[in-house]
């Protein structure tokens, strides 16, 4: 494949109807975040959302994702399983057992391998409708045992693990005092996680590059598309799929990680089946098969969804929405909404999301 | 289906049901403490009703695969919405009121609209356009967060009871605990299962639907309309998910999330059965619902959700085809 330089795909991305909005919604929100007018709530909401630990996670979530879904063309739908063992391995390490915060990550690192391995050894030799059914379940089955009173003595049951993240606090190295990004103000305390989550999002982006293009990568990217023929010139398939499987689900175990450490609390119910399909739709936005797809389409994601959901709820503070159910539920269900339109109407017009390779994404979705 | 399977599913489900009718001679033999017969004998009964209840809503799931190829994920969603909309003639302030009987009957038709709607405006032109499989798998799972969703705006969050046959006192029969309401639902789901299993080998249509399954290419060289049969298995597979949410509701109560709850375990009753076969369908949705049910036995109850989940995985490692099922080979 040819590699052309930004300069020269210049005229292509002006055309690009996806591309101009998601430039046109970013630049007008950017601006109105460090214009000197305040005021606009909705757009510090959506800026203080896109840069926030939060969408670092998502992020990481993407990453991992896509070396599964936009790499290989796994169809893993129970990502949320491995963002599960990952805060719960880290969590209960500190809060149960009373280890240091370091070994939980690892430990949540490990357990990411084994949930890959058991995915893998049931599931990867399926069909790929098959395999989501297989690991959305598994997913589920991981929650229902996180939140069970059997479990209460490791998990904490329903009410979940907190105050297991202070040894991460601890080694702040921001100096005290307030920082200030447009209209946004964050304490060094709200700012190390941000900055040690999208650091870390940056880490595995270039480590993500790198693989990618070694010959694993291609081989990785040959399964995807063929892969009988890949199997014909002597690669095990199954192989790289199952090494496929457990990278990207150390890196989801790390989001894990970064989320509980993020929240400073672990709880079963934070790991819906919904959490894999935003990770979906963050990275089906940005593109699946791409470096940077999982990065932008977070920050964009968790811009226009923060975004949204300020202004539906100023437009009911306003009385301009009919208060038909107590705004602040309608909020969140229109937020779903929105997620869910968009998923479809991008899986039907855009399946590439913003970055990707059209023709490459076909072949994944064929 | 060719006939030797469909031998084999009847035999199996005999088999099945023979097991059951032996199973407190069994357990009696094996010198079980008397309190276990009587608690065998209800989470049975509890079974079959939720057993049913899935089975009604499995078959239309399977039949959608195997005619156009599409895990439909937005099928339990489908169901919440036969529910509501039962739930919006029956007690919503403004509407009709009507009795949950017609208002029912009502929510069936509004569900087989839903799926011809669906088929018609969105899978249809979808697969004109030849849009991909694993496309059309995420768009179906955008389709199920936004039809969620918008039921949850127009419903609420708060679960939700019919106004007929709320509350009612159990009947004994034999020692085991049943509301009339509950009786009355496991002989319409009955009822309504041997009604299909009618239609799918006596009528043309039901024979057309299971030929389009079996193989389209065929079907259609033979002649078969594969697209009017596709529309019609959409309708009859939004119709039943209506009724399915409809007793569910009745058993139950009515919330947003019912149709997702239950959408795991349909999927695990039609992987287990064998996707894109009717009859496996039913037989593995009685057989999820027994053992989510029986699991209360040995396990907290609030696993037991999980266990029928953790049929489908088992499913998958010993034999991936399922039950009825056949072979094929994926990589």
């Amino acid at each position: 494949m040819k590699r052309r330089g930004l300069a020269s795909r210049l005229p292509a991305i002006l055309k690009d109807p996806l591309m101009l909005m998601a430039i046109a919604v970013v630049a007008v929100g950017m601006f109105a975040a460090f214009s000197p007018l305040p005021g606009l709530r909705i757009f510090t909401d959506a800026l203080r959302s896109a840069t926030g630990g939060q969408a670092a996670v998502f992020a990481l979530a993407a990453i991992g994702l896509n070396i599964h879904f936009g790499y290989t063309g796994l169809l893993n739908f129970g990502h949320v399983g491995f963002l599960l063992v990952g805060a719960y391995g880290t969590a209960a390490t500190v809060s149960t057992f009373g280890g240091s915060l370091w070994l939980g990550i690892l430990i949540g690192m490990g357990l990411s391998v084994v949930l890959a391995l058991i995915m893998g050894g049931t599931a990867v030799r399926l069909r790929a409708d098959y395999l989501a059914i297989v690991t959305i379940a598994v997913a589920e089955i991981l929650r229902f045992l996180a939140r069970s009173r059997a479990a209460t003595d490791v998990t904490g049951g329903v009410f979940g693990l907190q105050g297991f993240a202070d040894a991460f606090y601890d080694i702040n190295p921001i100096p005290r005092g307030i920082y200030a990004l447009g209209w946004l103000q964050f304490t060094e305390r709200r700012l190390w996680p941000i900055v040690a989550g999208w650091g870390l999002v940056v880490l595995v982006s270039i480590v993500v590059w790198l693989l990618m293009r070694s010959p694993w990568g291609r081989v990785l990217r040959a399964v995807r598309e063929d892969e009988d023929a890949a199997r014909a010139l002597g690669k095990n398939a199954f192989g790289y799929k199952l090494q496929s499987l457990m990278l990207g689900g150390v890196i989801g175990g790390l989001a894990g990680s970064l989320w509980a450490i993020h929240l400073q609390a672990v709880t079963p119910d934070q790991f819906l089946p919904i959490q894999t399909f935003f990770v979906y739709a963050v990275l089906i936005l940005g593109g699946p098969g791409t470096v940077a797809g999982p990065v932008v389409g977070s920050v964009i994601f968790w811009f226009v969804v923060a975004g949204f959901d300020s202004f539906l709820r100023a437009a009911a503070f306003a009385g301009y929405i009919p208060d038909f159910l107590g705004a602040t539920e309608a909020v969140g269900a229109a937020r779903f909404v929105l997620v869910g339109a968009g998923l479809m109407a991008l899986m039907i017009f855009r399946p590439q999301g913003l970055l990707g390779n059209k023709r490459e994404m076909q072949i994944v979705a064929s | 289906m060719d006939p030797s399977s469909t031998k084999r599913a009847i035999a199996g489900s005999l088999a099945g049901v023979g097991l059951l009718a032996f199973a407190p001679d069994l357990a009696a033999g094996a010198g079980f403490s008397s309190t276990f017969l009587p608690e065998l004998s209800q989470v049975v009964l509890n079974g079959l009703k939720l057993g049913f209840i899935i089975s009604i809503t499995s078959i239309g799931l399977s039949l959608v695969y195997g005619t156009s190829r599409l895990v439909n994920f937005a099928h339990g969603d489908m169901v919440t919405f036969g529910a509501v909309m039962a739930f919006f003639f029956n007690g919503a302030a403004g509407g009709p009121r009507l009795h949950i009987i017609p208002a029912g009957l009502l929510a069936i038709v509004a569900g087989a609209g839903l799926g011809a709607g669906l088929q018609k405006g969105l899978w249809q032109p979808l697969q004109e356009r030849k849009t991909g499989k694993i496309q059309l798998f995420v768009i179906s799972i955008g389709l199920a967060v936004l039809l969620r969703h918008l039921i949850l705006l127009q419903f609420g969050g708060r679960p939700r009871s019919y106004i007929q046959y709320a509350l009612q006192e159990p009947l004994i029969l034999g020692g085991m605990r049943i509301t009339p309401r509950d009786l009355v639902v496991v002989l319409i789901a009955a009822a309504v299962l041997v009604a299909i299993g009618l239609m799918l080998t006596m009528s043309p249509l039901g024979k057309a639907m299971r030929a389009v399954a079996d193989n389209r290419d065929l079907a259609e060289a033979s002649g078969v309309d594969v697209r009017k049969i596709i529309l019609m298995t959409w309708i009859m597979a939004g119709a039943l998910g209506g009724l399915g949410g409809v007793l569910l509701g009745v058993v139950e109560n009515v919330n947003y999330l019912m149709g997702f709850r239950l959408l795991l375990l349909i999927f695990a009753a039609t992987i287990l059965g064998g996707l894109g076969t009717a009859f496996g369908a039913m037989a593995g949705g009685i057989v999820v619902g027994l053992v989510v049910e029986m699991s209360t036995l040995v396990s907290p109850t609030e696993l037991k959700l999980m266990w029928g989940l953790a049929v489908l995985v088992v499913v998958q490692l010993v034999r991936p085809q399922g039950i009825f099922g056949r072979k094929e080979r994926i990589g």
